[in-house]
């Protein structure tokens, strides 16, 4: 529905690289981020990711590398590229006296054409609290007003810093289904979390960043098939039994920690028969028996913890 | 964009300036408790001050009004937009399309709004209490005085807001800097109490300056418009250093950031 960029990627980052000091926080990140696309860049804190963002928002200068956002240098950006994005920075805050729907009318009045008032207030969920004070909103519901006023400029692209950071599990659950609802509307989302599920549950790419590179991107269900296609297989050690006790000819990966079994295998249907026959034949149970395939989770710890 | 912009966050400024109760103690209320309080101290009876002869209230009123723009404009900035600054608020408004000018634009006009306002109600309770005389001839002084001051005590501010490490630390470091000043510049008391070389430092700042010159507008003796050159020229040179600094060194950001 918004064709503004006609075919160049809305976000374009070759060679970024941004040293504070002798430290060098970002070190050579290339990127693309399509219009419409919702995007996550996911990694442990102080892996560069605010940094990377503030870049992209024109806070901050980059030593080296080339950087478009809608198509202009945000370095050199001017107030009409300000415009069309829309910028929730990782630490929101606003004036304490102006009560929410103020505080959203006033961000609305610097925008060329702004979304309605109301219906941004409603979109983050607090029009029962349009006319409270900001100083009396909880951490989520100011977190939830940062978000409406990311949202007001009706941006083009929307650049989230750790939206849901210090939310209940409830409330990144409404979080997300408002940025759900944003893709819905055509708007391009470059995102930064540290929450696995939250990349897996939004984004349609996900870049996973350690120490200012980048480790693997692309979707989250092919990141998962790039870590290992093995199976984990894992229940409890039945009491009278030991590591030892264990069928021979189990294929893959063994890991015993106390009574807790764990078991990445390749041949998963083999390793279970092999495993229940046993058990039966011994006349114990296999408490909390579980197979399931690896998880976005996996792949990052493995990633994050290898980098 | 321009004006309309200004006046749209103007109304923002304003409603943040009254809902905050020690902005409003200390630069609405605290200058008329002032007032109150010097005249009924030192009684209204004509005396000679720095060889003027004048009734006490005739003293005091341009010496409140000198703490009333002062507190209006480089109190209430270098305070304010140092908190707006730790808070994140103004670097959060440099990624939307607002321009600075419009940002500087609505807190300069609440200074000056809350100026005129405690300027009016100054010059008000003078007359009708202690029959102060409202400036008319000399009233191209008075004005004159007003708006420079007005404008170079918003500069000086926001140049100060570059020092202020925090939040907590900007009401300390604006009264460490202007209190002893309002002491030493005959605004509080008639200077003649103090020795020379106090007097002398004194005459090296602006706050001394802008009072003598809505002194010389108030008093019945002046003749002429009531404007003192000399003082103003001093006022109006401060504020363009001042102005020179806060376009140097202000920051957006927090400290640490």
């Amino acid at each position: 529905m918004r064709n503004s960029t006609s075919g160049r990627p809305t976000i374009s980052v070759q060679g970024l690289r941004k040293r504070y000091g002798q430290q060098e926080a970002v070190r050579g990140i290339d990127l693309q981020v399509r219009a419409g696309e919702v995007f996550a860049f996911l990694g442990p804190n102080g892996a560069g990711k605010t940094t990377t963002v503030e870049i992209l928002e024109g806070y901050r200068a980059r030593n080296a590398g080339q950087v478009e956002v809608l198509g202009v240098d945000p370095a050199a950006a001017d107030r009409a590229w300000r415009a069309r994005i829309g910028v929730v920075l990782q630490s929101g805050q606003t004036q304490p006296a102006l009560t929410v729907r103020e505080t959203v009318e006033q961000f609305a009045g610097y925008y060329p054409s702004p979304r309605p008032v109301q219906e941004t207030i409603e979109m983050v969920g607090l029009a029962e609290q349009a006319a409270v004070r900001v100083r009396r909103l909880s951490g989520g519901q100011r977190r939830r007003l940062d978000v409406a006023l990311g949202l007001v400029g009706d941006p083009e692209v929307l650049f989230l810093d750790e939206p849901t950071t210090g939310f209940d599990p409830a409330a990144r659950r409404n979080a997300w289904r408002t940025i759900s609802g944003l893709r819905q509307l055509g708007t391009t989302i470059f995102l930064t979390t540290h929450y696995i599920e939250e990349a897996q549950e939004l984004a349609d790419r996900v870049a996973i960043i350690v120490a200012g590179r980048i480790v693997a991107e692309g979707p989250p269900a092919e990141l998962l098939t790039r870590g290992r296609r093995d199976l984990q297989v894992s229940f409890q050690l039945p009491e009278s039994l030991t590591a030892t006790d264990l069928p021979a000819g189990l294929d893959g990966e063994l890991t015993v920690r106390g009574d807790r079994v764990e078991l990445r295998t390749p041949t998963p249907v083999h390793a279970l028969n092999l495993l229940t026959g046993w058990a039966l034949q011994r006349g114990v149970d296999l408490p909390e028996l579980e197979a399931r395939r690896g998880r976005l989770e996996d792949v990052y710890l493995e990633l994050t913890e290898g980098g | 964009m321009g004006m309309g912009l200004v006046w749209h966050q103007y109304r923002y400024d304003r409603r943040t300036f009254w809902r905050d109760p020690a902005s409003v103690f200390f630069t609405v209320a605290l200058p008329l408790i002032f007032l109150f309080l010097f005249v009924s101290i030192f009684g209204n009876q004509t005396t000679t001050v720095q060889g003027r002869q004048l009734k006490v209230s005739t003293y005091y009123v341009p010496g409140i009004i000198t703490l009333s723009v002062i507190s209006a404009t480089f109190f209430n900035l270098a305070i304010s937009v140092t908190i707006s600054r730790e808070q994140g608020l103004l670097k959060r408004l440099r990624s939307t399309p607002l321009p600075p000018s419009v940002l500087f634009g609505g807190r300069i006009l609440n200074s000056t709004v809350v100026t005129l306002l405690m300027v009016v109600a100054v010059v008000g309770i003078g007359r009708l209490l202690y029959g102060v005389a409202v400036p008319t001839a000399t009233l191209p002084g008075a004005l004159l005085a007003l708006v420079v001051g007005a404008g170079a005590f918003c500069a000086l501010g926001l140049a100060l807001t570059a020092v202020i490490p925090s939040e907590g630390a900007a009401p300390a470091i604006t009264n460490a800097i202007i209190l002893p000043l309002y002491f030493i510049s005959g605004v509080f008391l008639p200077d003649e109490v103090l020795p020379a070389p106090v007097r002398q430092v004194a005459d090296l700042f602006p706050v001394k300056h802008l009072f003598q010159s809505l002194l010389t507008a108030f008093d019945p003796n002046v003749g002429g418009a009531g404007v003192a050159v000399g003082h103003i020229a001093v006022v109006a040179a401060w504020g363009v250093a001042g102005l020179l600094v806060a376009m140097r060194t202000f920051r957006w950001t927090p400290r640490g950031d």
